[in-house]
């Protein structure tokens, strides 16, 4: 259950990160928006009509002449905002991930990809946590679909700050970015000055029986295991990757230099996710036993976040159970 | 000083002989296309556009055009080429391993005069939309030109595009539809008749007009002149040019067959007759 940790602390070893106060990630987008909107001339939002939740509310009443309302016409919103890079601008997206990617996905890949158009494609409602909308909203595919794409960097936020600090840092990113984040109010536990660092990978928690590599949404239940696991008697190191490609490889083989053992964790189809990339990882350099908490190559379902999270087992119970099992295959 | 009919038709009859020799050499591309849009390319980057020297991706300062049906590539490369963005002699590399001439248009490869890559059809006007909405942004008083097949139409992005652009006023902007009546499966009004285009584009916002004689050199000048007298109008303006595909090549007009389609070592000497060299061979 996401909501019942909200005001949690965490053990001792890890209160650096203790929720400040649960928050939904799109409402980090909108709060970078807003900041980007005041410091950065040059960026400009486009919408396919979902101005309020993508929290695009307040960019749009300071800067009208800067803010796009395309309508409901994804493909020719990531072609206008190809075209918008050619005269200086620096284009942010706005819809659901599900529309933001599968449903515009040549035009990504001809118009912004393969064109190396400064792009930012942001992306809300992605995964399960969408809720009741059901399948046809709830998109698991997108990280593989985007990250497939040469030249294009893939991020996936896990709370507020973190996603109001990646709508920064990508501004001064030159080429196209996916950045996903969710609907829900979910714990907001990173502190707001850290650092976003692309491509770089964030330590949470140092242990040494277990690596648990988790994004989005997972990364808090990654959080929750490693607690539990310590009243186990395991010790397990927590990664925070919130940039799946370029995929920080270094942290990633530095960590299991000491533990030996992975579990993955993502809200996303177990085909062409994080764990994919960090399975390609291992094979290459230091293959060694990885267990992924992913959804199980299907589509997902309506239902309440929670419940949905508990059905495809994308939670710190999966992880602790992936976890053991992990360990004991070492 | 902007050169004369006569210049100006002696530079699309090379064009026209750079095409047949660039598809001809790796036979492969597309030439009726191309050859159907020489006169177009020849009068937009000779005369029509307000160019500057040199290419830089922003293009602030200046007119930009985007070829949206990106696979007539061998008539934009020999007209980009000619019109001083990268060496003539380059054209010999179209299409081979390695070249910055790719079969569709790149700005994967680097090459000067090319701003967005094209070939997947339909996604032109979209980026030549969000290119003069930069203009404004800009305070950038230069126009953005673009060109689409009449087949390409049947994508759907297109009228999304064409809703966007009357509805916002995008009117710093000149679309021209190649209307040659072909794709590449036969006849447009067979494969998948689309009705009257022009009452379409004026249904949509548009300021619609036409250059009946879309392979006339003057006849394109004049059009395109009265089309830029009505752009800042608050309407996206549209130019649909009729033109023959294959033009310049007797064997090659008045049929779909040379779409895709290279000339054999024969058919480039019957065509390369018809043509004959002006400004000189790459």
């Amino acid at each position: 259950m996401l909501i019942a940790y909200c005001l949690k602390p965490i053990a001792k070893k890890m209160k650096k990160y203790t929720n400040t106060g649960s928050k939904d990630t799109r409402s980090g987008f909108g709060a970078g928006m807003t900041e980007l909107g005041q410091k950065k001339e040059n960026v400009v939002a486009l919408c396919a009509d979902l101005i309020g939740s993508l929290k695009f509310d307040d960019f749009k009443k300071n800067h009208p002449e800067r803010f796009f309302q395309i309508g409901i016409a994804e493909a020719n919103m990531i072609g206008i905002a190809a075209g918008l890079t050619i005269g200086g601008k620096i284009p942010f997206t706005g819809t659901f991930a599900n529309f933001s990617t599968g449903r515009v996905y040549d035009q990504i890949r001809q118009s912004v990809a393969y064109s190396d158009k400064n792009v930012k494609i942001c992306a809300s409602h992605a995964g399960l946590t969408l809720g009741e909308d059901g399948a046809t909203h709830q998109i698991l595919e997108d990280i593989g679909l985007m990250k497939m794409l040469p030249g294009m960097t893939v991020i996936n936020t896990c709370d507020y700050n973190q996603t109001k600090a990646a709508t920064l840092a990508i501004a001064d990113h030159h080429g196209p970015v996916y950045l996903r984040f969710g609907r829900p109010v979910v714990p907001n536990f990173m502190p707001a000055d850290e650092p976003f660092v692309v491509g770089k990978a964030i330590l949470l928690n140092e242990g040494s029986d277990v690596t648990i590599i988790a994004t989005g949404h997972l990364v808090w239940e990654a959080l929750i295991a490693a607690e539990k696991l310590e009243e186990k008697g395991i010790s397990a190191e927590v990664i925070n990757i919130h940039t799946i490609k370029p995929l920080d490889e270094e942290a990633i083989l530095k960590s299991i230099a000491k533990t030996s053992c992975v579990v993955t964790a993502e809200e996303h189809n177990i085909l062409g996710g994080l764990g994919e990339s960090v399975a390609r990882t291992l094979s290459l350099n230091n293959p060694v036993p990885q267990e992924f908490v992913a959804v199980n190559d299907s589509f997902g379902e309506s239902g309440t976040p929670d419940q949905l999270m508990e059905k495809y087992q994308l939670n710190h119970q999966a992880i602790i159970a992936k976890a053991e099992k992990v360990i004991n295959r070492k | 000083m902007k050169p004369n009919t006569q210049q100006l038709n002696d530079f699309a009859t090379q064009v026209r002989r750079d095409i047949l020799r660039m598809v001809h050499a790796v036979n492969s591309g597309h030439p009726g296309g191309s050859l159907g849009c020489t006169e177009f390319f020849t009068a937009l980057y000779q005369v029509i556009l307000d160019r500057k020297e040199g290419f830089n991706m922003d293009g602030n300062g200046e007119d930009l055009f985007f070829l949206s049906n990106g696979h007539i590539s061998p008539v934009f490369y020999s007209v980009l080429a000619r019109s001083g963005y990268f060496p003539v002699s380059e054209l010999a590399t179209f299409r081979l391993l390695n070249t910055r001439l790719q079969g569709h248009p790149t700005t994967h490869e680097g090459l000067p005069g090319i701003r967005v890559a094209s070939g997947s059809l339909g996604q032109g006007m979209s980026v030549a939309i969000g290119a003069a909405l930069a203009k404004k942004l800009n305070g950038d008083k230069h126009l953005i030109y673009s060109l689409h097949g009449d087949g390409e139409l049947q994508e759907g992005q297109n009228w999304e595009a064409m809703m966007y652009a009357a509805a916002y006023k995008v009117d710093n902007y000149i679309a021209t539809v190649d209307l040659n009546g072909k794709q590449i499966d036969g006849a447009t009004d067979e494969v998948l008749p689309m009705g009257d285009i022009k009452a379409k584009f004026i249904a949509f916002g548009w300021d619609v007009l036409e250059i009946t004689e879309g392979n006339n050199i003057e006849a394109i000048l004049a059009g395109m002149s009265e089309a830029k007298s009505r752009t800042g109008k608050g309407k996206p303006v549209c130019v649909l040019l009729h033109t023959e595909m294959g033009n310049g090549v007797d064997f090659m007009m008045h049929t779909h067959a040379w779409h895709g389609k290279a000339p054999n070592d024969d058919q480039l000497a019957k065509a390369l007759e018809q043509n004959p060299v002006t400004l000189g061979d790459y």
